[in-house]
Parts: C-alpha cells; structure tokens; sequence
C-alpha cells in the first residue's frame, strides 16, 4: 500500500526492525569484546518489545509469555554466560578482524542493500504485512554473516551466530506471529542449547590455546 | 495412538539416562539393546506405514512411508555403532576413562535419539528443532577427544551448522508465511495441512523458501560449495560418530530438503525445486571426486566420498523419473549401511595401525584377517559394485536418469561416480592389498582388535548385501509408497 499512510502496527515494527539492524552494525564495529555483548544484549531487547508490539497490536496473548522468555534467556541469561567467560579469560579483549572498520561497514551496507532489493523483488502484496521489516530482518541476518566472517575470534563469532537469531526473530514475528507457542519456545530451548556448546567449545578453547583468535584453527584442510 | 511409534522415541531417551549413571559394561549393553530394539521397532512399522498410509502418536509424532525410510537406516546405524563402539573404545583407567565414557554413551544415545525423533515429527517447524537438537549434540560428540585437531573441528562443525541451520529457519518462516495466505495467521506447520494447501501458497515466496531450505539443511547434509566442516569433523570425531554423521545425520537434512521439496512441487510444479538440487549436487560430486583423488587421510577419504554421495542423491531428485526417485530412496539406505561398515573398518585401521596417515598404512589385509577383507568390500561396495546395495540404487538412479529429456546428466553421473571410484580404490589397494611391511611391520601383530568390531562390520555387509540381492517385498514397496508422495504433483 504505497499511498496510504502505515498502520501503527507497521510504522512500529519497522523502527523497531530498524533498531535491529542498526545495532547489528554497531556490533560489527564494536572493537571491545564486552561491549559486542552488551550490544547483543541490547538488540534482544529490542526484539521482545516487538514481541510485545505485536502481542498487544494483534491481540496473539501468546507472544507475551514468549517475550518473557525471551528477556530471560536472551537479554539476562546468554549474554551474562559469555561475559563471564570473557572475564575468566585472562588476554586482550579487542576484538580483531579482517578489515578496518570502514570497509566492514561498506561491505555490510552493500549486503543490506541487497537483502532489501531482492525482498522487494518478492512483490508481497499485503495490506497487514509490514514488508520493510522483512527486509531489514534479512539483511540483519547477512549483516550477521559478515561479522562471522570478517572478525576472527571465538566471541564474535558465537555472538554473530546469536544475533543472526534475532534477525530471524524479527522475520518471525512479523510475518509468522501466529506460529504455535510450543514451536517458539522450543526454537528459544534450542537457542539456549546452542549457547551452552558454544560456550563448552569457546571454554575448551581458550584453556587449549590461552587465547579466543581462530588464528590457530588452520590446522585441518584439504 | 500407535505404540511402536512411541517406544522408538522413548527407548533411546531412557538409554541415555541409565548411560548417564550406570558403570561402562553396563552402559554398553543398555546401548546395544536399546540400539537392536529401535531398530526392530522400525522394521515393524514397515508394513503398518505402507497398509495404513501415515502412523500417528499424538499430534506432534507422525510417520509416513517417507519417514520410515530414513528411519530404518538411521536405527541399522544406531545398532551397528553401538556394537562397534563397544569394541572399538579402549579407555584410560581411572576416573578420567569413567567420565569419558559416561559422556560417550549418553551423548550417543541421544544423538541417536535426536536423529530417531526427526523423521517421526509431524511439521516443518518440529523438524528444524529435531536437527538443531541433533547438530548441538553431535558438535559435543566430535568435540570428545579434545585434541587440538578435536575442538577445531568441532568449532567449525557447529558454527557453520548452526548458520545454515538459521538459513533453514528462516526457510521455515517462509513457508508458514506462505501457508497464512491460505490457512489464516494461526496454524501449524504440520505435513497433511502444508501438501493439502500447498497449491494456493504464494509462488514467489515458495521458491525463496525452498532455495533457502536447500542451502540451510545443504550445510548439515555436505552439499558443495556449504561443504567444508564435513571432512574436518569426519575425521576428527570418534570413529563410531564418524560413521553415524556420515551414514545418518547427512541423510537427515537430506529428508528436511525432501520434506520442502514435498511441498515446492506441489506449488510450483516440478521443474524449479529440481533445478534447485541438480546445481548443489552437481557441484558436490565434481568437487568430491576430484578430492577424492587427492586424500591422505583414510577417515577424510571417507568423508569426501559421503559428499560424493549426497551430492548422487541431490542429483537423482532431480530426474523427472519416478525410478530414479525409488533409487535416491534405496541409496538413503544403503549408503548408511556401507558407510557405517565402512567407517567401521577404518577405526579397526585406525587402531591397529595408530595413524590415519594412509601413506603409513600398508598390508591392512594381511594383519587384519576379518576386518581388512570387510572394509575392502565396504569400499567396493561404496563404489556401487554388486552384489551390494548401492550398485542396484545407482544403477535405478542412472536407469531413471536415462529416461529424462536430459539424459546427458545420467552420462556426467556415470563418469564422475567412476572418478570418485577410482580415488577410492586406489587408495584402498595401496593401504590394505600391499604386502605387511617387513621393517615397518615390527610391533604389528596379526589379529583383530576386537570381535565386535568385526560382528558389526558383517552385519553391515549382511545388510548390504540383502539390498543388493533381493529387496525384501515389504521394504519394496515402502520405497514405492515414497516414490509416489514424493512425485505427487497434486
């Protein structure tokens, strides 16, 4: 609908979905480990207020209780578990990466330029559907790419893969808020699964090598 | 309510707990009887799935004849491993062999477990969790050794899972997207609903969903160019978690692919979900193959031959004849019969010779009178050589190649399969058809590591050979019965 003004509901998730991305890209220039995670804790909270934008907006009661765990899991309990590892581990905290941040930054801004255009390129004609936060959720997911890709410690990497989640939080929400409550809990269950192998593997890791760079995992190929 | 249904996703549960506590000969049995009992529990669903079309347990467990068929395999490999773990772990004593095998036999169980409950549950959204499930357990399970090269591999493992599983997600959003143009906000993502209104999705949205669904469970399934933690966790994991991620995990994400391209089909017709898995699997047999020629590693050698496989059963989807689809559907289980064998004489390799190096390994035949002669016909047998099961499931997949418009795809098949041969064989002359190293020899005994090792290699060949032989008529027409939900345009 490209005439008519958005709804609340759609003017709402698409700032929030905004928020999302935004805090992705910080994230992707953070330099300090800590504040990486802060920043993941901020954007999970970011994506329960529109879990309850869209319980109140829609009327889905259930996404309620899915938004208190979620604040639980993903904006108290995951990233206290990584910042306690990260204050266990005795090395410098900087993160480290490929590039500088300039060219991180252009290379995420031509990924989320993408994920915008090829959505579009979709033609989802819906009057209820909010299409510029799909959008900007997928790019959220990319964007997360990039930072697995181009920053090269244990931290960032897990911390990447948790914030690909809350892009595709974000999809879920806008365009799947009436998925049954049992399939989100057990998609958050699995999440926090997740968190704790990551958390095994970041451990064992850094006890092996006393540092969290993948540098030192070249060792396997061909 | 079906019964058996429900055993098969209790029994491996409550193994894994009794694992957890109990002393490691015990432990051990309770793996192997849980691992024989899923495994009959399947074979009874046979003939119930194929005469009553769908079993159900409640609204969240449901199998159907395309189920069982990733089901058998998935619970052969679950019986065979456990009597080959038995034999095959040699732990330190003390305490630090204790704790290793507690975590050993309940993370097998429930990654056995895991892989179990997958093909049984009823919709899209339960299956992502099931392999999620399976992914976070295994990664754990690779990880067990924890060698350098150990937690290496498990790092990639489960951070190049866990992203092409966020692509499958995001895959399975789609869909239920799709869906509410039909059912309305609020529905579930269960099979029945999803085929019966599958023509009325939104097309545009269908196809995303389904080239994304590809590329996510591609990851876990070792589909090229997603490829590249599967040879790294092949051959660091243990030896029987080896063989069940190659022979069952892989054939997994295979049926979530399945289960998608289920769904596409009906949407779109079948021409773009096809088109979709011939680009994968070409690309991961042409680069498997020519690995394959290239290994120095006996346990990568394998993993490079899984790629080669999955990428056969990309590729055999892709032909528009429903022979070739029986023949993907055969080779789902044969393969995971010839992989386990063979996965299986490669750890008596492995612990006999105490080096995966295959340029240190010479004379396997000569030293292992049971299990070297085994593992070169599991090779052979991988090869797609008769009498064994994978020659009569290539040899559907090319016939029903054949009677495609585009047949020149079978051609390519043919060649590249005989690439892939020819890197296997090799390989397996030079280390197990030499003669025993007279100098290099000294300290190597003559003999078997242990008898389970060869047992459950010869139940593995057994198996095989059954499939290769004579397909029993149940089992027949349980693939036929899958063929056809799986052609089902409408």
């Amino acid at each position: 609908m490209p005439n008519a003004a958005p709804s609340t509901f759609t003017g709402a998730a698409d700032v929030i979905a905004v928020l999302v991305l935004l805090t992705e890209f910080a994230m992707l220039r953070a330099p300090l480990l800590r504040s990486q995670v802060r920043l993941y804790a901020f954007q999970s909270l970011v994506v329960t207020s529109l879990a309850i934008v869209v319980a109140a907006t829609r009327h889905v009661d259930e996404l309620y209780v899915l938004a208190a765990l979620s604040f639980i899991l993903k904006v108290v309990i995951v990233p206290r578990i990584v910042l306690r590892l990260l204050s266990r581990a005795e090395v410098s905290l900087a993160g480290s990466s490929a590039f500088g941040v300039a060219t991180m930054t252009m290379i995420a801004i031509a990924v989320s330029i993408f994920a915008f255009f090829s959505i579009g390129a979709l033609h989802l004609q819906s009057t209820a559907l909010p299409s510029a936060a799909l959008a900007i959720s997928v790019a959220v997911v990319l964007v997360a790419f990039v930072l697995i890709i181009l920053r090269s410690d244990v931290v960032s990497q897990a911390i990447g893969f948790f914030s690909l989640e809350n892009g595709v939080s974000v999809a879920s929400l806008v365009v799947a808020s009436g998925l049954p409550l049992i399939v989100d809990v057990a998609f958050l269950f699995d999440l926090l699964v997740a968190v704790v192998v990551f958390g095994v593997l970041m451990r064992v890791h850094h006890g092996r090598t006393k540092t969290l760079s993948t540098d030192s995992l070249d060792r396997l190929k061909g | 309510m079906n019964h058996a249904l429900l055993a098969i996703v209790i029994i491996p549960a409550i193994a894994t707990i009794a694992t957890w506590w109990t002393p490691v000969a015990i432990s051990k049995v309770i793996t192997i009887c849980s691992g024989i009992a899923v495994f009959a529990l399947a074979l009874a669903l046979i003939p119930s799935a194929t005469t009553h079309g769908y079993l159900a347990a409640g609204p969240a467990f449901r199998a159907d004849a395309l189920s069982i068929v990733f089901l058998v395999p998935t619970t052969f490999l679950y019986a065979t491993t456990s009597i080959f773990a038995a034999g095959y772990l040699h732990l330190p004593a003390g305490d630090a062999g204790r704790r290793y095998a507690r975590r050993f036999y309940a993370g097998l169980n429930i990654f056995c477990w895991s892989m179990a409950v997958a093909p049984l549950v009823n919709g899209l959204a339960l299956l992502w969790v099931a392999i999620e499930v399976t992914t976070v357990v295994s990664a754990l399970l690779v990880a067990i050794d924890d060698t350098d090269g150990a937690i290496e591999a498990a790092w990639k493992y489960i951070l190049l899972a866990s992203l092409g599983l966020g692509i499958a997600l995001l895959a399975t959003i789609f869909m239920y997207y799709a869906g509410t143009k039909v059912f309305g906000s609020s529905y579930d993502l269960s099979y029945g609903k999803l085929l019966s209104g599958a023509h009325g999705f939104p097309k545009e949205i269908v196809r995303l969903a389904d080239v994304l669904a590809v590329l996510g469970f591609g990851t876990k399934m070792g589909l090229v160019p997603v490829h590249t933690w599967l040879p790294d966790a092949h051959s660091e994991a243990p030896t029987p978690i080896s063989a069940l991620l190659s022979g069952a995990l892989l054939a997994m994400s295979f049926y979530a692919i399945l289960r998608f391209f289920q769904v596409s089909v009906r949407c779109l017709g079948p021409t773009f979900p096809r088109n979709v898995l011939l680009i994968f699997g070409l690309a991961s047999l042409v680069l498997a193959a020519l690995y394959l020629l290239s290994q120095r590693d006996l346990k990568r050698l394998l993993a490079y031959s899984s790629v080669e496989h999955m990428g056969i059963l990309a590729i055999g989807m892709s032909f528009a004849a429903p022979l070739a689809i029986v023949g993907v559907l055969l080779h789902v289980i044969a393969h995971a019969a010839a992989k386990g064998t063979a996965f299986f004489g490669a750890g008596s390799v492995v612990r006999k010779f105490k080096t995966k190096d295959m340029a240190r390994i010479r004379g396997g035949v000569g030293l292992l009178p049971w299990s070297g002669p085994m593992l070169v016909l599991a090779v052979l047998a991988l090869s797609a050589m008769p009498p064994f099961g994978i020659f009569r499931s290539e040899f559907l997949i090319v016939a029903g190649g054949l009677s495609d418009p585009h047949d020149v795809l079978a051609a390519v098949l043919v060649v590249l399969v005989t690439v892939a041969f020819f890197g296997l064989s090799w390989f397996t002359t030079q280390t197990m058809l030499t003669p025993v190293p007279e100098r290099e020899g000294l300290g190597l005994e003559r003999g078997e590591t242990s008898r389970l090792i060869v047992v459950a290699m010869a139940v593995g060949l057994v198996g095989l050979v059954v499939l290769g032989v004579h397909v029993p008529g149940q089992l027949s027409d349980l693939l036929h019965d899958a063929a056809t939900q799986l052609e089902a345009v409408r």
